[in-house]
């Protein structure tokens, strides 16, 4: 494996204590494949990414083992080299995720120098090469470039060229279509998958896109206030999802097929982090909650080749710690 | 961006009709009739009348402006009634004085308080932040008198390292080419002079700096807070760049918009003369000479400074915003003004 994260816990201080955004999260991602995770807003999809990049303000806890050398124990500097170089990143705002004041070139082209061995000519050839790869046309001019002069289409682009430009082994990408439209949306998962084709990298797709995620992923987690709730391949999730809250997801995405007068919806709200109900925190919105459910947290564990967090399968709790 | 530095340049000519008759006026209604002052107050009536109608101060005050208007544009700014000399010399011969004491209290103020702002930034609520902010809360608390007084006594007086007024000492004048004394120094390859000059200088630009370095390290702060909470700072630090890059180079660099207009006014401001300052390191500056010539009705060459510092605050704020342009490469100066 390449990647791999073991029990990973990221908390947060807050003035009315400590908030935990990510909880005893375990994955991993093999060169090659492209592992979604899912969720709604706050499920602690996007700190899990940062986590990973040792790029949180917060604590974080548990092993993130690449290639078996644990980030969390690289120094500074040594985190500094791995980023942008063979873990890299996306952001979900292509507008404002450019640093309006630097011309593309320049931006493109401290990454390439930061990490690769090349002079300044050669930085831009390769950033050149790398607008070209992403599918920006007559790149030897937009370069020149402001972010402002931009779509956001091409912003995001441009961000994945940046993040692909030193050959990432594992390529982070965090909702990078959220903030386009539909057909740049489709382009730009196009891009990530024919990428990940030609460089054999790692992706790990975060996304509440399930449609996205469908057309794309290989292996899929979902994720719930900071939890990992169901883990399968994308096939088997869909096919067959497990958890009620994947049924619950699932069932409300809409079809083209189906003539239904309203859309299913799950019923109430995330809870908030701080003030998360006893026992399954999934249970309060749960259409299938046993008395069980709201006293213990079940344990996520594999079932049929699969993992799933929910006691309609098996009956083992989470320890506590 | 030449078309909208004409514009700007054009609108400069009503903000000087504006403040030129604005202080006609006061000058006018306000002040002492000069000509008891000049003559004494043992002058006869006759004397006394003579002058006026001499300096032309009987005639309606509509006239009287318009024909020093007149010779204004003409660059005749008429005489000081107690020197006899052309006002223009007159300040000539102070403002390289005003401008040394304003340019080194600036560049004193924005290393530092660009300093102090950006490591209270990043170290917010550290040790550093608190000690930054109570700093430059004392900067702005200060009277620059006192400030002033107690570093003359501190630095001249106890350590005897700095002199405690004046713009050098007489016997080092260099030649006078610019009047620039530090220029004109570096020109004649004088070192001994150069020395001086900077010894006589740093005193009364840290004194008159410090209310601005304050200022200055607060705008920072805040700039910077807000900078580092954006987007592309995540960017920048995903890139793996080092933390100094990200701070100075992505950070500070979008940072220094609002600092840029700061230090602008500032400058503006202390270019107008520093009075307190010139008074208590004796600076023969603009500032206290100006309000001297306040005190005496010395009508033109009151009315010539004020319209010099009002072109050169408008210069400034032209200055500042031709710099946005180079800073922010989203703002464009066209036709339209989009």
């Amino acid at each position: 494996m390449m990647l791999e994260v073991k029990n990973l816990t990221t908390e947060f201080k807050q003035k009315k204590g400590t908030v935990r955004a990510v909880n005893n999260v375990s994955f991993s991602v093999a060169p090659g494949e492209i592992l979604a995770i899912v969720g709604e807003s706050g499920s602690g999809k996007s700190v899990t990414s940062l986590s990973i990049m040792g790029l949180t303000p917060g604590k974080v806890s548990g092993e993130i083992l690449f290639h078996g050398e644990d980030l969390r124990k690289k120094s500074v500097k040594e985190m500094q080299d791995i980023r942008g170089d063979k873990i890299s990143m996306i952001f979900q705002e292509p507008m404002t995720s450019l640093n309006p004041v630097h011309r593309i070139k320049d931006q493109l082209c401290e990454t390439i120098i930061r990490h690769m061995d090349l002079s300044k000519e050669d930085a831009l050839k390769r950033a050149i090469e790398m607008l070209t790869l992403v599918g920006i046309p007559s790149p030897e001019k937009r370069i020149n470039d402001y972010p402002h002069q931009m779509s956001g289409g091409m912003r995001q682009r441009v961000m994945i060229a940046m993040a692909l430009s030193c050959h990432p082994e594992l390529l982070i990408a965090d909702e990078p279509t959220t903030a386009l439209d539909v057909t740049i949306q489709a382009q730009i998962m196009e891009l990530i998958y024919q990428l990940r084709e030609k460089l054999n990298m790692g992706v790990i797709l975060i996304t509440h896109d399930l449609g996205v995620v469908a057309e794309s992923a290989d292996r899929v987690i979902v994720m719930y206030c900071g939890r990992v709730l169901e883990e399968a391949s994308v096939v088997d999730l869909f096919a067959n999802p497990k958890h009620p809250y994947t049924k619950g997801l699932l069932a409300s995405i809409p079809r083209i097929d189906d003539q239904q007068e309203r859309l299913y919806m799950i019923r109430g709200m995330v809870p908030n982090l701080a003030d998360m109900p006893a026992g399954c925190s999934f249970s309060d919105r749960c259409d299938f909650c046993m008395d069980k459910c709201r006293q213990k947290m079940p344990k996520l564990k594999e079932v049929d080749g699969r993992a799933v967090r929910c006691f309609l399968y098996h009956d083992e709790e989470e320890e506590t710690e | 961006m030449i078309q909208y530095i004409i514009k700007r340049l054009l609108q400069t000519i009503p903000v000087l009709i504006g403040v030129s008759i604005i202080v006609f006026a006061i000058m006018r209604v306000f002040s002492p009739d000069p000509a008891p002052i000049v003559l004494g107050q043992h002058a006869t009536i006759e004397a006394t009348e003579a002058w006026r109608e001499a300096h032309g101060l009987n005639e309606p005050i509509i006239q009287q402006y318009f024909t020093y208007m007149g010779n204004a544009l003409q660059g005749d700014l008429g005489t000081s009634y107690y020197t006899k000399q052309p006002v223009t010399q007159e300040i000539f011969s102070r403002f390289p004085a005003t401008v040394e004491l304003a340019i080194a209290a600036i560049l004193f103020a924005s290393f530092f308080g660009i300093l102090i702002g950006t490591i209270s930034a990043v170290k917010k609520n550290s040790i550093f932040d608190n000690l930054g902010m109570l700093l430059a809360l004392i900067g702005v608390s200060l009277p620059i008198f006192w400030l002033g007084i107690m570093m003359i006594i501190f630095f001249s007086g106890t350590l005897g390292i700095l002199p405690s007024g004046g713009r050098l000492n007489p016997l080092l004048q260099p030649d006078h080419v610019t009047g620039f004394y530090i220029i004109d120094a570096l020109l004649s390859g004088d070192m001994a002079a150069l020395k001086d000059a900077i010894h006589h200088l740093i005193l009364p630009a840290v004194a008159l700096g410090m209310y601005s370095m304050a200022i200055i390290a607060r705008m920072t702060r805040s700039s910077m807070l807000e900078t580092l909470e954006q987007d592309y700072i995540r960017t920048a630090r995903a890139k793996g760049i080092s933390e100094k890059s990200v701070i100075i180079k992505h950070g500070l660099r979008n940072a220094l918009i609002p600092i840029v207009t700061v230090i602008g006014l500032q400058l503006g401001s202390l270019l107008g003369g520093a009075v307190l300052t010139e008074t208590v390191f004796s600076w023969p500056g603009i500032g206290s000479y100006t309000v001297n010539c306040i005190l005496k009705s010395d009508f033109p060459v009151v009315q010539g400074v004020v319209l010099l510092i009002a072109t050169i605050f408008v210069f400034m704020n032209l200055i500042v915003d031709i710099i946005y342009a180079f800073l922010d490469p989203r703002i464009k100066y066209s036709k339209k003004g989009d």
